[in-house]
């Protein structure tokens, strides 16, 4: 029973990570960059969040809404300002950039928020829980939000890409921009769109990391970050079920490592996998065989 | 041009994010801080007459830690204050620079400090910094006195380094005694961090003198920076073991996490802390009832009869707005300690900080100090003698468990 709740710890993790993930994977398919700024695009909504729920005590809902329509803005903000003017540059530059935008986001935060810790006020409340098997079994209401939360945004981002002529036209973009752009599809609005989704995501996702691990400061979203930008590589970097495959693995084995081997090196026995992933599928493992790159 | 319009559009932008997140509490929160930085230029020109005496100390004013560098600052502040209204010979000049609880800050705070013209220094507070500046403090002869840098390494091999706080094997050990003397719980979990000195420093201490003592440590987990958000997987261990109390040896941001999920997970054990649990109470939107009897050992009791503590409690809340923690009364009773030894030396403010270092030396190492966070403290090798006490929350507020 035991390892089934560390199951579901570790599917919850992942489900976050995949969530971040998802706006990593979608901006390096279609304007072949690393957006290193997107951890901070979380802790900002994050924040707004905070404000709305705990300073001016709006429903969650209404956190939610804003937060996700803040971090929109700010995305695609970042995307006009920062990354646009480099659209001709080397891949280098840009990366560097990002970095760059990452420090700002987070100093801004610093001085702005200050670097006292605020406790998150979660959206269902702490403490509220599932149990069952007669009481051997107790789930957090928020790890089956945040999991439902995933496949959700999953269905709905496969069927947006899939089928919606926005959602083409990004699939278009990121297979060649050369040729989309011939055909007629605005390259520009396209990446700006992509930006726009994947800092909406990145506010859901702040609000559910939040949730389910309520300290929130200026560098909350950094590590998350750094994690789920692993599990993109992991899961094929450019494609949307590797995010979300990729995302659930390393959350799983993030937790299984601590729970049966020590938590004294979870972290290296995480990315000694992911080493040892990436020698055998040196494109992650949904790389090669999804074609269309998202 | 075109970028600079950019830069300026960015900056634009937060700011009217600031607009939208930025509540009352925190515009108090930067006037303090306006007020405060004022108040240090205040002070350094005051220091032009050149009759007080300089002390200079690092610590985290700003980012993770900031609630410590805060509250040892405000505390000898305090201090300060009180010694200088007394109009006698010896007068302060305090400057505290910022270090961020970081090794490389706090050196060049330090040199900053050192380029001021500090004679005396209050170290760091945080143990990472201090094992730094520790060694400059070692090498240009100045007597540093910490107010709550609590690692071996602060002061071992240092002859003018000096501690007002317990050092972390002693913490650890105190902890130990005071579980089994109490008979607090049987089965007990450890969760510690491990890329912390201060929490491996305490660790280590506790399961040596829990072992002597009789007491069975079922689990034992750690995390580490960067892993330091779920902690189920370590609980768990810790539930499935059996452990009736578990014993929490680091900082309270980590501290806060794991009584959250504890929560959420339906596992309620004993909780017992350290110092570094103090300030838990006094983070924005916690649920004082997460922390509910809570335990921790701590030198300082914020609700104490003692007329000294009380006085200043109350000058505290008037000043700062808020109840001082342990680290705001090292800090007051480090400037006080120095004071008694400065009076006791008949030291003058002319003299520069070598002399002042042989004389505060040879004062320290000798002399009984009663303070807030202690009676007849006496000081061997730099470390610091005085008697714990256990605190346990209740309603929200720390209450003595003696």
């Amino acid at each position: 029973m035991t390892f089934l709740s560390f199951l579901i710890s570790g599917i919850s993790l992942g489900s976050i990570y995949a969530i971040i993930a998802l706006g990593y994977t979608m901006v390096y398919g279609i304007a072949k960059m690393l957006n290193f700024a997107h951890g901070d695009v979380i802790m900002v909504g994050a924040y707004i969040c905070f404000f709305a729920t705990s300073r001016y005590e709006m429903p969650p809902i209404v956190g939610i809404l804003l937060a996700v329509v803040v971090c929109t803005i700010l995305g695609i903000v970042i995307e006009k300002l920062a990354y646009k003017p480099l659209r001709a540059a080397p891949i280098l530059a840009v990366l560097i950039t990002a970095i760059g935008v990452s420090y700002f986001l987070q100093n801004a935060a610093l001085l702005l928020w200050s670097s006292n810790p605020k406790v998150f006020k979660p959206i269902v409340p702490t403490g509220s829980r599932i149990t069952l098997f007669d009481g051997q079994l107790s789930i957090s209401v928020i790890t089956l939000v945040t999991i439902a939360s995933c496949i959700v945004i999953m269905i709905a981002l496969t069927t947006f890409t899939s089928k919606s002529k926005m959602g083409k036209a990004m699939r278009a973009c990121s297979e060649d921009k050369g040729a989309a752009q011939l055909m007629g599809i605005n390259v520009n609005a396209t990446i700006s769109l992509t930006f726009a989704i994947g800092s909406g995501l990145a506010a859901i996702a702040g609000v559910l990391l939040c949730s389910a691990y309520p300290t929130l400061v200026p560098t909350t979203g950094a590590m998350p970050g750094i994690k789920a930008f692993t599990a993109a590589v992991f899961g094929g970097i450019g494609s949307i079920p590797g995010a979300l495959v990729g995302g659930i693995l390393l959350g799983v084995i993030e937790i299984f490592a601590k729970a049966y081997i020590t938590t004294q090196l979870s972290d290296a026995i995480c990315f000694a996998v992911l080493i040892v992933v990436l020698l055998v599928k040196p494109a992650g493992l949904l790389g090669k065989q999804i074609r269309e790159k998202v | 041009m075109k970028k600079l319009l950019s830069l300026t559009l960015a900056l634009l932008m937060v700011l009217s994010l600031a607009a939208c997140g930025g509540g009352t509490a925190e515009t108090t929160e930067e006037a303090e801080g306006t007020e405060t930085t004022e108040a240090a230029e205040a002070t350094e020109t005051t220091t032009a007459t050149g009759d007080a005496f300089k002390i200079g100390g690092t610590g985290p004013l700003t980012g993770p830690a900031a609630i410590y560098g805060n509250a040892a600052k405000n505390g000898a502040q305090i201090a300060v204050d009180e010694i200088n209204a007394l109009g006698g010979d010896i007068q302060f000049d305090l400057r505290y620079e910022d270090d961020t609880h970081d090794a490389e800050k706090a050196v060049n705070a330090y040199n900053t400090l050192k380029d001021w013209g500090m004679q005396i220094s209050l170290s760091s507070v945080t143990s990472k910094p201090a094992e730094a500046t520790s060694v400059l403090n070692m090498q240009d002869r100045i007597f540093g006195l910490t107010p709550s840098a609590s690692s071996v390494a602060t002061i071992d091999g240092k002859d003018n380094v000096y501690q007002m706080c317990f050092m972390d094997p002693n913490q650890g050990t105190a902890s130990a005694q005071y579980i089994a003397e109490q008979s607090l719980g049987t089965k007990i979990a450890v969760i510690w961090k491990n890329d912390d000195v201060y929490s491996k420093g305490i660790h280590d201490t506790f399961l040596t003198e829990a072992a002597d003592r009789g007491l069975e440590i079922v689990s034992d987990t750690t995390f580490a920076d960067g892993n330091d958000t779920d902690f189920s997987a370590q609980l768990a261990d810790a539930q499935t073991k059996g452990a009736d109390l578990v014993f929490l040896p680091m900082y309270y941001q980590p501290a806060s996490l794991i009584l959250a999920q504890a929560t959420g997970m339906g596992y309620a054990p004993k909780w017992f802390g350290v110092d570094g649990m103090d300030g838990i109470l006094t983070m924005e939107g916690f649920d004082p009832s997460l922390a509910e009897g809570v335990m921790l050992l701590t030198p300082f009791n914020a609700d104490s009869d003692n007329e000294a503590t009380q006085s200043f409690v109350a000058k505290y809340k008037e000043q700062f707005g808020e109840i001082p923690n342990q680290f705001a009364a090292d800090g007051y009773d480090c400037i006080y300690a120095i004071y008694q030894a400065l009076t006791n030396a008949s030291a003058t403010p002319d003299m520069d900080a070598a002399t002042l270092n042989d004389l505060l030396i040879e004062q320290f190492s000798s002399m009984t100090f009663d303070g807030l966070t202690g009676e007849s403290m006496t000081w061997t090798d730099g470390a610091v003698s005085k008697d714990p006490k256990g605190m346990v929350i209740q309603d929200g507020a720390y209450v003595g468990m003696d």
